[in-house]
């Protein structure tokens, strides 16, 4: 291990080690605006430069690896310089408004210009050519912010492998953004949003709605309900400075109402209509598969997350017909607010306004797809993510610390455990297994405390087998049979995967996707800016309360138990056909 | 196991590519690292039209398997690439240093005059375009201008009618 010294200190740190991580090592923390942790580091910024002694020029710590008896300093005059010319430089193009910006409260640039102590921008010249792009449902990119750390091109080419944005022309011309300069909306572009959670400006947000639900809010004719995804009760609370991984349900579901809307729903009450449906659906596969012996996509992919479908639209859509059919949460959710509760409480569907808060741009888009207007009119009529609900909540002026804890109203709100883990990478797959293995055995889940842990954590790929023994006599055929799962997160994962699945290095019977890194705890519309650690402390915080629940399988939600014997019948059946389920179309990418 | 829309698209950009094209990236795919060629295969792609249309990127990005907006991005980035039909005699203007100092700038001003177009652009006639150069290292005959491959030296601005009339050009008639 080369031995080197930073600032005077002692370093000794694995060979290859940047200097970056290695100066972290010893509590130096040197600036940074392009890294990302685990993506890249590209040096291209030059916000981290140091001082190495002997050499001529300045070193980019974040690419520069340490090596034998080097001498760093991190903070001399020359560093100091460079580091604020830098920022004044960027700062000079950078077609900020920061007053009106989107990012006004966690900007990495405003950030950074007040920690170097940049008090004045002393390059006027021309700014970066504007140009904003607001073509698709969930993104605008505001390319005039832009100061090409090309974070967001890693992410959706590296991470993703969607490659919607690259760098077009070169030098003070560069824009990042599609082929030809076209609008997001002309190319495959799954609307993740992970270029949006890893901006580190206002060059690229969501597309906000707070507009449309205020006007809802405002207007007596209107009954509006709104439904919460798992991963946001994980993550609300860092939008006003609680510590990742604080579980804000109670909190959440007060502020909701203090906002006035006229009920406060669950989207965990679908995800364990989901579960039923899913898991009758994988069942139903298998039963054609090793009973009947006859012709059926398998392995069943999970269809929970848009971003996803439109990747298998995209790039797969000879793999369609091994989606499984179900809607989303979300969709289900809308149609039946608008189908099923509208007739409890004597409405109709158009005097009923659904909103939603997901963690997620592509829920967006999702709720605009045209298909999804089951219940006569748009199911879902907005989609807020985490962050926008976080402004919402400081608009109102509401004290969210000091809110007390309440709970979801009921005939939507009821969630076993198995919901709240959609959240997580791995979560949807685990949540099936502990319905579908009760459904075949007639016991419980044989693992410890209902988890599977395999498929636990944040690898990109995870993998698991489980032999069923003990079947009772309605599915005595699958005695013995073993059952393969995998688990994939982040698109440039699911590839991966489906790529060995396509060669045949790979079988499974089920599969779950997840569009984002971690699952949607690390969605694209959650509050920034999304570390690994910060994954897992939500991760953990999802875990923390399914385990806090008395129910954790989903064919044990009482309210679910209601809405078969009250309006769907059976799963599978017509109405959940109708209301429930759906059907994807190939997309060309060109 | 390819869907009917993948082949459509396949078979589409096969119709827009010259068979010496489609048969070089193919090549390619079975090397290491079949994407390192993307720049060759612009290269053949422009030798072929003379330049790069959208549809030719589009139909080299579903070839390759390459992102469009990662073909564009790179076709961008190098000047060599041009993305509109260039004209039937290239005409190149030397803007190096010496070049320069030697009156390069006038020159170049009476060539856009007498075609009438700009730098990067072509005539309607696509008979001529002008493109700069940054030191062709013939610094000796400056400034020197480049008409397709022959050379010319010491090249004065009211040299430049004469010059071009060797290539077809009709005073009146290039005028944009």
């Amino acid at each position: 291990m080369p031995k080197l010294t930073i600032d005077g200190c002692p370093v000794e740190v694995p060979e290859g080690t940047s200097i970056l991580k290695a100066a972290r090592t010893i509590g130096v923390a040197i600036p940074t605006l392009c890294q990302m942790e685990n993506v890249h580091a590209i040096g291209a910024c030059r916000v981290c430069v140091v001082e190495v002694e002997g050499a001529r020029s300045l070193a980019a710590s974040c690419v520069m690896p340490v090596a034998e008896g080097m001498k760093i300093h991190t903070q001399t005059q020359r560093v100091r310089e460079a580091r604020k010319a830098v920022v004044e430089l960027l700062l000079s193009e950078h077609d900020g408004d920061c007053q009106v910006c989107d990012r006004n409260d966690d900007c990495e640039l405003q950030a950074l210009a007040n920690k170097l102590n940049v008090k004045i921008v002393p390059y006027p010249g021309v700014r970066t050519s504007g140009g904003i792009d607001d073509s698709t449902p969930g993104l605008v990119r505001d390319s005039g912010k832009c100061i090409k750390c090309r974070r967001c091109v890693s992410v959706c080419g590296q991470v993703q492998e969607v490659g919607a944005l690259f760098p077009q022309f070169r030098g003070f011309k560069t824009v990042i953004g599609p082929a030809f300069g076209a609008d997001l909306d002309k190319v495959a572009c799954v609307q993740c949003g992970q270029c949006a959670a890893v901006c580190p400006v206002g060059a690229i947000t969501e597309k906000s709605n707070i507009e449309e639900v205020w006007a809802a809010l405002d207007d007596k004719s209107k009954t509006v309900v709104v439904q919460v995804a798992p991963a946001v009760r994980a993550s609300l609370g860092e939008c006003f400075g609680m510590a990742p991984g604080t579980l804000v349900t109670g909190k959440m579901v007060a502020a909701l109402r203090r906002l006035k809307f006229d009920a406060v729903f669950d989207t965990n009450f679908t995800a364990d209509l989901t579960i039923i449906e899913e898991g009758h659906e994988l069942l139903h596969r298998l039963t054609t598969a090793v009973k009947d012996k006859g012709e059926v996509a398998l392995p069943q992919f999970t269809s929970c997350s848009p971003g996803w479908i439109r990747y298998m639209e995209y790039f797969y859509p000879e793999m369609l017909p091994y989606l499984s059919t179900c809607k989303s949460p979300q969709q289900m959710f809308g149609a039946l607010a608008k189908t099923y509760w509208a007739a409890k409480v004597g409405k109709k569907a158009e005097d009923i306004f659904v909103v939603s808060v997901m963690p997620c741009h592509a829920k967006k888009s999702e709720s605009g797809r045209p298909e999804m207007t089951d219940s006569g009119v748009r199911d879902v009529d907005v989609a807020l993510t985490t962050r926008e609900l976080g402004r919402m909540i400081k608009q109102a002026g509401i004290d969210f610390e000091r809110m007390p804890e309440e709970s979801m109203d009921s005939l939507m709100g009821a969630s076993t455990g198995a919901a709240d883990i959609f959240a997580n990478t791995g979560g949807v797959m685990e949540a099936a297994l502990r319905t579908v293995w009760e459904v075949v055995t007639g016991r419980e889940l044989p693992f410890l405390n209902l988890h599977v842990p395999p498929l636990m954590g944040l690898e990109g790929i995870k993998h698991a087998e489980v032999t069923i023994a003990g079947a009772v006599p309605a599915w005595s055929f699958l005695e013995g049979v073993t059952v393969k799962v995998a688990v994939a997160s982040g698109l440039g994962n699911a590839r991966k995967l489906v790529e060995k699945i396509k060669s045949g290095e790979a079988s499974y019977h089920f599969v779950e996707i997840m569009t984002c890194p971690g699952g949607c705890i690390g969605g694209g519309g959650q509050p920034r800016t999304t570390t690994n650690e910060i994954r897992q402390k939500r991760l953990e915080a999802i875990y923390r309360e399914d385990e806090g629940k008395k129910l954790r399988k989903s064919h044990e939600n009482p309210e679910v138990a209601q809405i078969y014997a009250e309006f769907l019948g059976v799963p599978l059946g017509e109405k959940s056909h109708h209301l429930l389920h759906t059907e994807y179309a190939a997309r060309a990418r060109v | 196991m390819k869907s009917a829309l993948l082949l459509k698209e396949v078979n589409k950009a096969k119709e827009v590519l010259p068979e010496s094209v489609i048969r070089y990236i193919e090549d390619c795919a079975s090397r290491k690292n079949p994407n390192s060629h993307l720049i060759s295969v612009l290269h053949k792609v422009q030798d072929h039209f003379g330049y790069l249309a959208k549809e030719h990127m589009d139909a080299v990005s579903i070839l390759m398997q390459i992102p469009s907006a990662k073909v564009t991005g790179v076709a961008s980035f190098y000047h060599f690439f041009n993305f509109a039909p260039r004209g039937k005699h290239r005409v190149s203007l030397c803007m190096g240093t010496a070049c320069f100092v030697k009156g390069a700038g006038k020159v170049l001003d009476k060539l856009k005059d007498h075609l009438g177009i700009d730098v990067g652009q072509t005539t309607e006639d696509r008979l001529f375009s002008i493109d700069v150069a940054r030191c062709v290292g013939a610094c000796a005959l400056a400034p020197v201008m480049i008409v397709d491959e022959k050379v010319y030296a010491g090249v004065k601005p009211d040299q430049v009618a004469k010059i071009l009339t060797e290539y077809g050009f009709e005073p009146r008639k290039a005028k944009k």
